[in-house]
């Protein structure tokens, strides 16, 4: 197994990769939106914007946008290794990126409202550990932006003016009203990650681990499979458009997962990310040969 | 697309409608949620030459310090303007500017301000921090970096061609409102809400 300067080192590549390379199923999504969009038109526009953006930063290898966000990092790792070890591999990762300015200083203190000029600070990066059998590591991650995660919300089940009652239904009304009251805020045309049930941490949690997920999988609970289909659709009837501009490229994808809930409780927490999906999923073998997954 | 130099006047921004596509050229300054609070304790008369005529971009750049000192934009795509809005209208009136630069575009108190004023709302498209870094072609100088952190200061930079559409105009014409209330009524239209 490598060394924790051995992983910071790896570490700082799947960084580079999420800040600066958009997934090929997002550029995809993009892309099918663009041409979907009357030409001339302010989305379509809009739309070959991001387009050039993308791909000036993966070739320069620099941030697809100025705010880099959150680090979020699910680690699959084997038996016996270090857990506080992988984290403080991470943030040392964090630290050193954004000193070769593949992360923004994106960490404020807010009891004395000042920078910390690193990108560190309790609770970010945001990392989650998990042990598995297999002899290697797996990293996954995104870099979640701040206007985006000012659009998320979360409901509590059932909601009298959504006519929302707690089932499938119920789900399905409170995640197209986040994608209406977001508006073009979060930078449409957005990825929804969404969770039903957990509580009000774990089910944000969970909604924002859906955004790993490849745009073009398919859900394996058959239902929630035809809610991601239909949610798709209807938010994408909304309007809103590219950037808020109008049009007819919303969101890019609907994720939804769900999770163990008290009898009390009934949450539906809806997570909303930019276009700018930066994910990063990378394998490494025991002698920390990489393996790009995304 | 029509294009602008900055410093503007106004009887040019007056003649500017929802949806114009335009590119800018000329000095402008940089300020989001830190900024906005301090242009309005107190009138910063070190800035203010900056700002009369000209915009506020709201951003939060990726910066490179040069050996030599000097400063380039790495990265710088627009922020959500929504969280200037309480100030957004006293800022255009006490320094005197004819636009802001944004994403997610403002609200109706800006929208006043604009039209008091003779400002617009410029709207960049949100995450081409790329492009638009590239159409920063020099930092001239910077206001508050030690207090504010690199995101949150002021910085002062030449633009050329930077490309902005016209989302709200000095007549009070709001994209954002028209999108914002077809969108609304759809969604109730979808979840059976209507009447």
């Amino acid at each position: 197994m490598l060394t924790r300067e051995q992983w910071t080192e790896k570490f700082v590549d799947v960084i580079a990769h999420a800040s600066s390379q958009l997934p090929p199923d997002v550029l995809a999504a993009l892309e099918r939106g663009r041409d979907a969009e009357a030409p001339g038109s302010l989305a379509a526009k809009a739309l070959d914007s991001i387009l050039t953006n993308v791909a000036m930063a993966k070739g320069g290898w620099q941030p697809i946008c100025q705010d880099t966000g959150t680090p979020l990092v699910w680690i699959h790792h084997p038996v016996g290794t270090s857990t506080r070890m992988l984290t403080a591999a991470f943030e040392e990762a964090v630290r050193q990126a954004t000193g070769k300015q593949l992360l923004r200083p994106n960490a404020v203190d807010p009891l004395t409202d000042k920078n910390t000029g690193h990108g560190q600070a309790p609770g970010i990066p945001s990392v989650h550990c998990e042990e598995w059998d297999e002899p290697g590591l797996e990293v996954r991650m995104i870099l979640k932006g701040g206007g985006c995660e000012n659009v998320g919300a979360q409901y509590s089940l059932p909601n009298t003016k959504l006519k929302a009652d707690r089932d499938l239904d119920g789900v399905r009304r409170c995640i197209l009203d986040a994608v209406a009251q977001a508006q073009g805020k979060g930078c449409a045309p957005g990825i929804i990650g969404a969770c039903f049930g957990g509580d009000r941490g774990s089910g944000f949690l969970e909604s924002k681990r859906q955004l790993l997920r490849r745009l073009d999988d398919t859900n394996p609970v058959p239902e929630l499979a035809a809610m991601e289909k239909e949610l798709y659709e209807q938010a994408n009837q909304l309007g809103i458009g590219p950037m808020g501009f109008g049009g007819k490229t919303t969101v890019l994808g609907v994720k939804v997962g769900y999770l163990g809930r008290l009898p009390a409780s009934y949450f539906v927490s809806v997570s909303y990310m930019c276009w700018a999906n930066r994910r990063a999923t990378a394998k490494f073998s025991p002698s920390g040969e990489v393996t790009w997954l995304d | 697309m029509a294009r602008l130099t900055l410093p503007s006047d106004e009887k040019t921004i007056r003649d500017l409608k929802v949806g114009d596509f335009v590119e800018l050229s000329g000095r402008m300054i940089t300020g989001r949620d830190a900024a906005h609070h301090w242009l309005l304790h107190g009138f910063r008369e070190e800035v203010a030459p900056f700002m009369k005529d000209s915009v506020i971009y709201h951003v939060g750049p990726v910066v490179k310090k040069h050996e030599d000192g000097h400063y380039t934009f790495v990265a710088a795509g627009p922020t959500t303007s929504a969280r200037e809005e309480p100030f957004q209208a006293d800022v255009i009136g006490t320094y005197g500017l004819r636009g802001v630069i944004g994403k997610g575009g403002m609200g109706p108190k800006t929208l006043k301000g604009l039209a008091e004023h003779g400002a617009v709302y410029f709207h960049a498209v949100g995450g081409t921090a790329q492009v638009l870094a590239q159409a920063v072609v020099k930092v001239e100088q910077v206001f508050q970096l030690k207090e504010f952190g690199v995101p949150e200061a002021l910085w002062v930079i030449q633009v050329k061609d930077f490309p902005v559409v016209v989302t709200m105009d000095s007549h009070g014409g709001s994209l954002h409102a028209e999108v914002e209330k077809a969108s609304k009524a759809k969604l109730e239209q979808l979840l059976g809400l209507s009447a």
